[in-house]
């Protein structure tokens, strides 16, 4: 009887504990590079190539530009990871996917990670009461040049003089 | 047989007619006041409403009067260090809310002001540049800030507006007089009118509406945002909220402490607008960015 009461609570703690380890990490975001992961993703090209560590400048990939994000600190294989190219890198060594780039980002930018955890900074779309989306990071914010750029306003009301009253 | 109306046919027919235009015709003549409907009224005047809406536009509108959620009290909260006044907010309630193309009427007005100085009386809202945001410049949006104590439900001498369950400040359009006492009583300028029969072409109408909210309103009535009754008392997000392109928009619960607008109050300083009028509103305004 005792030993089966064990056991129980054993696999009580046991899903409890998959609870807590998933409630800080879990979000319910709204996928992101599918194209890349699926279709065609970035490990169709560099696994065939040498993993080069120099900073240089690059022959492919000449849009990309970083532009305000401390580019004189900072290279290609901080984020992304030098052998699994599908893959990006955290500081401590963790490949992550790029489902979860928002752990990358946080690294950094902590007090937004904690607004954007708390659904607070940036963009979310569905219930108020429940099954929020939250958008990553990268959905407003280019990672390579993050700053906001200046969009197009939509057109501004009638002024009352300019109304047609037919 | 002859062929002449006979005195008691002649009677038959005019008691017909008469009894017809009162119960068919004039129902809405007798309707009573939405808050003072039982359940089954409502249920038949949403019914005739419906067969009205689609004589008139010739498609199915759904209207609903889905009460308030209990133990929700909603909040706004704007983030003015990320609004970059682009307007979208704007047009999606347009569009969401059933407003008047031809018309214009627009809920929500986007101020601009000169950085430095918060004087409303030197705010904008017909800024039309090219792009957005411009430098030495920020934008606030103004909509209805559903107030605790509100002024416009105070002064409606008919009681067509009052505040529902959910804090949410409502008009019964099919009650309303059109005095517009209510606009001149607003501090927010929230309210607007319908000087005339609303434009709504039918593949621009938004057919899930509330009877409180977006359904397609008539000349004469005041309107204002209601935030999205329709959508929020489904559990969803306003359609402002979910169109800002730069997140700068919150909603959520007042007593649910786990809410986003809660978040904002523990960690963010919050303001509203002339808070000296004591209308309590539940609109707030912050800034996320550098003021910790």
């Amino acid at each position: 009887m005792n030993k089966k009461l064990n056991i129980f609570w054993l696999i009580v703690l046991f899903i409890v504990s998959i609870g807590i380890s998933s409630y800080e990490e879990k979000f319910n975001i709204l996928p992101s590079r599918i194209y890349q992961s699926v279709v065609y993703p970035c490990s169709n090209c560099h696994d065939s190539k040498e993993v080069n560590l120099q900073r240089r400048q690059l022959q492919f990939h000449t849009d990309i530009k970083l532009k305000g994000h401390a580019e004189a600190q900072r290279w290609c294989l901080d984020c992304h990871d030098a052998n699994d190219r599908n893959k990006l890198k955290l500081l401590n060594g963790e490949k992550i996917s790029f489902n979860e780039l928002y752990r990358l980002c946080g690294q950094c930018h902590g007090n937004i990670y904690k607004d954007w955890k708390a659904g607070v900074h940036g963009k979310r779309i569905g219930s108020w009461n429940g099954n929020k989306k939250y958008l990553l990071c990268t959905y407003c914010h280019n990672p390579h040049n993050p700053r906001f750029n200046p969009i197009v306003p939509e057109t501004s009301p009638k002024r009352p003089e300019e109304t047609l009253i037919k | 047989m002859n062929d002449k109306m006979s005195r008691r046919d002649f009677l038959k027919s005019v008691l017909g007619a008469s009894i017809y235009f009162l119960t068919g015709c004039s129902k809405e003549l007798f309707q009573k006041r939405f808050q003072e409907m039982s359940p089954e009224e409502i249920k038949q005047m949403l019914k005739q409403l419906q067969a009205e809406y689609r004589k008139k536009y010739g498609i199915n509108i759904n209207v609903k009067a889905t009460p308030a959620i209990k133990g929700v009290i909603f909040g706004y909260a704007l983030d003015l260090s990320k609004c970059i006044g682009c307007r979208r907010c704007v047009y999606a309630c347009v569009s969401e809310n059933n407003l008047s193309r031809n018309v214009q009427i627009h809920w929500i007005r986007v101020l601009k002001l000169k950085k430095g100085v918060f004087n409303l009386e030197k705010s904008e809202h017909y800024y039309n540049p090219k792009i957005v945001p411009e430098t030495g410049y920020f934008y606030i949006p103004v909509q209805c800030q559903q107030c605790e104590n509100p002024p416009c439900v105070k002064v409606c001498p008919v009681k067509a507006t009052w505040k529902e369950p959910d804090g949410v400040i409502v008009i019964d359009y099919n009650w309303c007089s059109g005095c517009r006492i209510c606009m001149a009583a607003c501090p927010y300028r929230a309210r607007k009118f319908n000087w005339r029969e609303p434009l709504l072409l039918k593949d621009q109408i938004n057919t899930e509406t509330h009877y409180l909210g977006n359904r397609p309103r008539m000349k004469g009535v005041v309107e204002k945002c209601t935030f999205c009754i329709q959508r929020t008392r489904q559990g969803l997000y306003p359609a402002c909220v979910e169109v800002c392109p730069v997140g700068a928009r919150k909603f959520g619960n007042l007593l649910d402490p786990r809410s986003e607008i809660r978040y904002i109050f523990d960690n963010f300083r919050v303001f509203r607008l002339k808070e000296n009028l004591n209308t309590n509103g539940k609109f707030y305004y912050y800034f996320s960015l550098g003021w910790r």
